[in-house]
């Protein structure tokens, strides 16, 4: 250890306190509907479906928070028009 | 009255099982006849913390599933008459616990002892929901450390919303109790102090358990420390908490570091040790 560190070592708690203080906030603020994504992709899902052929496993829902905008992102791959007829 | 408490976390390893041996051992060293139940049915632990893993004959599950009636499963504790304990099932899973099966074990229980402690397993699934479901009020162990903090968040917002009494409108109560604690770290700002932990979780504190080999050493008897060496400073915390469960107004002393004359000439490699 450096002469350096050893006067000034770093005091990581009160970074450990505002990180929780943020996150809680964040998730108390989600509570309940903390599967808002997997809500989501379902009845968005739901609503494609019954227009177009889709495979429920080939779908692919990313929410991401920014701290100004959140975005939400749904990727939905569409089944061959006659691969769907065949199956 | 009798009391049911939960005694839980969110996150494992935190000393739930120690927690709940401590003071329940503290609650019938004062006379209060305790009876603590193992939820955590498949791990079960508590029987090897109280000192009683070898006279476990019937459990929980058996109890609930009409294969042993409850006197048949209850382990009167050999060194405070008034404790006993109700073990979780080895061999079972969570899955064989149901909450009607619960709720008639707890009140059986309700008729016999002054305080029923459910001590609760790690996460937040069926097993952890069914361990606080009837309790009247909780004990939440906290680690000054960020993943149980998070968790302790967790985990209060289920007792506010899970549990019969939050769903019945009624208030639930809830204390903190922060274990594992080092003064000597959270003075040096390497550890969440008292202070941050209870800005954050804002439930009222019943109670800082420093770490210790106490407990530890306790453990490895399978004694409560509270009764294996009650002049040491984890059993002081815990018997001091469970006055306060009982409502004397005690303040809080905040551990503070004891440094010896080598610690103070050493103390940087000393608290590394």
């Amino acid at each position: 250890m450096s002469i350096f560190k050893f006067f000034t070592r770093t005091r990581t708690a009160p970074v450990a306190r505002d990180r929780l203080q943020i996150l809680l906030a964040h998730e108390r603020a989600l509570s309940g509907r903390a599967d808002l994504a997997a809500i989501l992709r379902e009845e968005i899902l739901a609503v494609i479906a019954k227009h177009v052929a889709i495979d429920p496993g080939k779908v692919n829902v990313k929410l991401e928070r920014g701290d100004h905008v959140s975005t939400l992102e749904v990727n939905v791959e569409m089944l061959d028009e006659a691969k769907a007829k065949a199956g | 009255m009798s009391k049911v408490m939960v005694v839980t976390s969110g996150k494992g390893g935190v000393g739930k099982t120690t927690s709940s041996a401590s003071l329940g051992a503290a609650l019938a060293q004062t006379g209060q006849n305790v009876v603590l139940i193992d939820f955590d049915v498949g791990l079960r632990n508590l029987d090897l913390v109280m000192g009683a893993e070898r006279r476990v004959v019937f459990d929980l599950v058996n109890v609930v599933q009409g294969d042993a009636k409850l006197p048949q499963a209850l382990i009167r504790d050999k060194r405070i008459e008034t404790l006993s304990l109700l073990p979780a099932s080895q061999t079972r899973d969570k899955d064989a616990l149901t909450e009607e099966g619960v709720l008639g074990v707890i009140n059986e229980l309700r008729g016999k002892f002054d305080w029923i402690i459910c001590d609760s397993p790690a996460g937040i699934e069926k097993g952890a929901q069914l361990a606080m479901r009837f309790a009247d009020m909780a004990v939440v162990v906290t680690n000054p450390e960020v993943s149980s903090v998070r968790d302790s968040d967790r985990i209060i917002g289920m007792l506010d919303s899970k549990t019969l009494r939050a769903e019945n409108g009624e208030h639930f109560e809830k204390h903190l109790l922060l274990t594992r604690y080092n003064a000597a770290r959270a003075a040096k700002g390497e550890m969440l102090n008292v202070k941050d932990v209870l800005e954050i979780l804002a439930i009222p504190l019943l109670g800082i358990v420093p770490e210790s080999t106490d407990v530890l050493n306790a453990s490895n008897l399978g004694c409560p420390v509270t009764l294996h060496n009650p002049e040491s400073a984890a059993a002081k915390a815990y018997a001091d908490a469970a006055k306060r469960l009982r409502g004397e107004m005690l303040e809080i002393v905040e551990p503070v570091e004891k440094k010896g004359l080598i610690g103070r000439l050493f103390g940087r490699k000393a608290a590394l040790a």
